[in-house]
């Protein structure tokens, strides 16, 4: 139970620095804190108590693995949160030689 | 493979990735091939929904083991045709427009080459039978999007873009995050099998929360009311066409069709589920048009209307969920989900017509804003003339098909006695009429504000061709609204939804 609390800490944790943090590249590190608090709650879901990595045995009979489909699911996850930081992480430099700023209060062309 | 299923994703994908490789070295490749894939994908789409086509594919083939389906299923029902038409349509219509359009920017390739991946992840989401396919697909049409919004690389499109990045990324993670909780719930990720699973159990606190989840991270991809912060900036920075493609298509594709997928198909929804998504639905429809009357801005007034249209499709579909939910008078809750459904297509049609003409404007007088122009029907009648039919088709104006779906949901929300409800969308309608008389008035039909020597011409004719075939559509799809035609087109969707048990069968009793 107490590893569900640590991981939705560390999800207030990004909210926090997204709500608070003026700096563009703060927001994305906040963004991406967010995002690993939920790929660690996923691959949380599949543990199960002494459960080893899903490679089956056949010569061991009574052992208990771990869910591996979290796992694929966090992989894949994974591979798209790298795309959007990428993406967020191109558009704050473009922002930057725009403005000559990261600071999103001198950012603010679009207002109404 | 005598599936046409993986058709509607394989081949937008290849063809992004065509562009991509052979672009460079054909001249003109990414302005001939694009129109064309998506003319024979619209062509394929209303071949099925002709013919009613309904089936299911599993992805590699792997078949179910002990009535568990394993693979990852794609499945192409009414309602997924249905939604296959429109993207494809309004995504044939907006890359001929762009062939003009679009040749004033650098980079081409990239231009076309993420229109089509936006389109294969929209197609993918709308065939997905699976959870988590459906989030990737999503994040690939989303994150092409925030590319496609920033693609003027000006210091707007890039402020929008990256507004829209970080309310989509909280979206993605809340979504992500419920589909986790459904997981740990149900142990599976088949919409159809958490349909059965869930069925057999009681509900309880768990299952309201991971649906008020899914609502809040769709109702920010459908920018619904308290969530819609990013529409307007996103909209009306992106290229025209573009514009035309995420109001038209996109908030669609990814935000009210899996609610409505989830919430009909999925859950089993309770009566106060059905309030708040009906609430949603009303609060965007009213405070859309109240935040549209005072903008000067056409692209923006355009995207404000947008998150009031969506509201009626929303207002109508919860009141069909409500009435489903109490189990009372199904006729009056098929009535009202017909309803929201015609809404969603005739909107893609006529908000779609409404960028693509004020990208001509802009594509000519280089303005946005209404105070600067005047006198353009005398100079451009083409573009006058079509988006004179789609303000009207917007506001509710006889023949046009904006009246005949409001007149619809309006009649669902009077016989539901929802009479507030009703009450609100036709007031709604009368302040939408009076925004586009000024749309009209500043733009086409003032005096000229312009510079005199400055000559106006008409657009070239992709343009044209698109707009007038999106306004004799906005004609046509009035005839949606007559029985014969109506059980034709939009009769699969709707059985769709309202038999519930049967999404099941389609993929567990194969």
């Amino acid at each position: 139970m107490i590893v569900f609390i640590l991981c939705f800490i560390l999800f207030l944790v990004g909210l926090y620095g997204l709500i608070t943090r003026r700096n563009l590249i703060k927001i994305v590190i906040s963004l991406s804190i967010m995002e690993f608090s939920v790929f660690l709650f996923l691959v949380l879901i599949g543990y199960i108590d002494a459960g080893v990595a899903p490679i089956v045995d056949l010569s061991l009979s009574d052992q208990i693995y771990v869910d591996p489909l979290p796992q694929a699911m966090v992989l894949t996850a994974i591979v798209i949160g790298l795309a959007t930081t990428a993406m967020l992480l191109a558009i704050a430099i473009r922002l930057y030689r725009k403005y000559k700023t990261f600071d999103i209060r001198e950012i603010n062309q679009l207002r109404g | 493979m005598n599936s046409l299923i993986p058709i509607f994703i394989i081949v937008p994908l290849a063809t992004a990735f065509l562009i991509m490789i052979l672009g460079k070295f054909i001249q003109g490749f990414q302005k001939t091939i694009t129109p064309l894939i998506l003319l024979f994908l619209t062509v394929l789409s209303f071949y099925c929904l002709l013919n009613n086509y309904s089936d299911s594919y599993a992805v590699g083939g792997w078949e179910p083991v002990k009535n568990i389906p394993i693979a990852i299923y794609l499945v192409m029902d009414g309602f997924s045709i249905l939604l296959l038409t429109i993207i494809s349509l309004i995504g044939f219509l907006a890359s001929f427009y762009s062939i003009s359009y679009i040749s004033k920017f650098t980079s081409e390739n990239n231009f076309y080459a993420l229109l089509c991946l936006m389109i294969a992840g929209m197609n993918g989401v709308v065939l997905s039978g699976d959870l988590f396919n459906l989030f990737v697909f999503l994040e690939i049409s989303v994150i092409s999007s925030y590319a496609l919004v920033a693609f003027g690389t000006e210091k707007e499109e890039l402020e929008a873009s990256f507004k829209y990045q970080v309310l989509g990324g909280i979206a993605s993670f809340i979504i992500l995050f419920a589909i986790g909780l459904i997981y740990w719930r149900t142990k599976t990720l088949n919409i159809a099998d958490v349909s059965t699973l869930l069925s057999s159990q009681q509900a309880n606190i768990f299952d309201i929360f991971v649906q008020i989840l899914l609502i809040s991270g769709f109702g920010l991809k459908a920018a619904m009311m308290p969530f819609h912060a990013w529409l307007p900036d996103a909209h009306s920075s992106a290229p025209s066409p573009i514009s035309a493609m995420l109001s038209g298509v996109l908030i669609k594709a990814v935000g009210i069709y899996v609610i409505i997928r989830l919430f009909f198909n999925m859950f089993i929804a309770s009566e106060e589920i059905a309030i708040l998504i009906t609430t949603l639905g009303t609060i965007s429809m009213v405070i859309g048009v109240l935040l549209a009357i005072g903008q000067w801005d056409i692209k923006r007034l355009l995207a404000y209307h947008s998150i009031s249209q969506m509201g009626y499709v929303v207002l109508s579909i919860g009141i069909g969920l409500i009435l489903m939910a109490r189990g009372t008078r199904p006729a009056v809750a098929v009535l009202a989900i017909a309803g929201g459904l015609f809404h969603m297509v005739n909107h893609a049609v006529f908000k779609g017509l409404l960028f693509l003409n004020a990208g001509a404007i802009e594509h000519r007088i280089h303005t946005r804003n209404l105070k600067e122009m005047g006198g353009l029907s005398k100079d451009m009648p083409a573009t006058s003339a079509t988006s004179f039919v789609a303000s009207m088709s917007i506001s509710g104006i006889p023949p046009f098909n904006g009246f005949f779906s409001k007149l619809i949901i309006i009649i669902a929300a009077i016989q539901a006695k929802f009479y507030l409800l009703a009450f609100l969308a036709v007031v709604v309608s009368i302040i939408t009429l009076a925004s586009f008389m000024k749309f009209q008035r500043y733009a086409f039909f003032n005096k000229k504000e312009y510079s005199k020597t400055l000559k106006i011409k008409e657009v070239p004719f992709p343009m044209i061709f698109s707009m007038a075939i999106m306004g004799i559509l906005c004609l046509a799809f009035s005839l949606l609204a007559f029985p014969g035609v109506r059980e034709q087109i939009l009769g699969p969707a709707i059985d769709v939804l309202m038999k519930t048990g049967e999404y099941t069968q389609t993929i567990i009793g194969m």
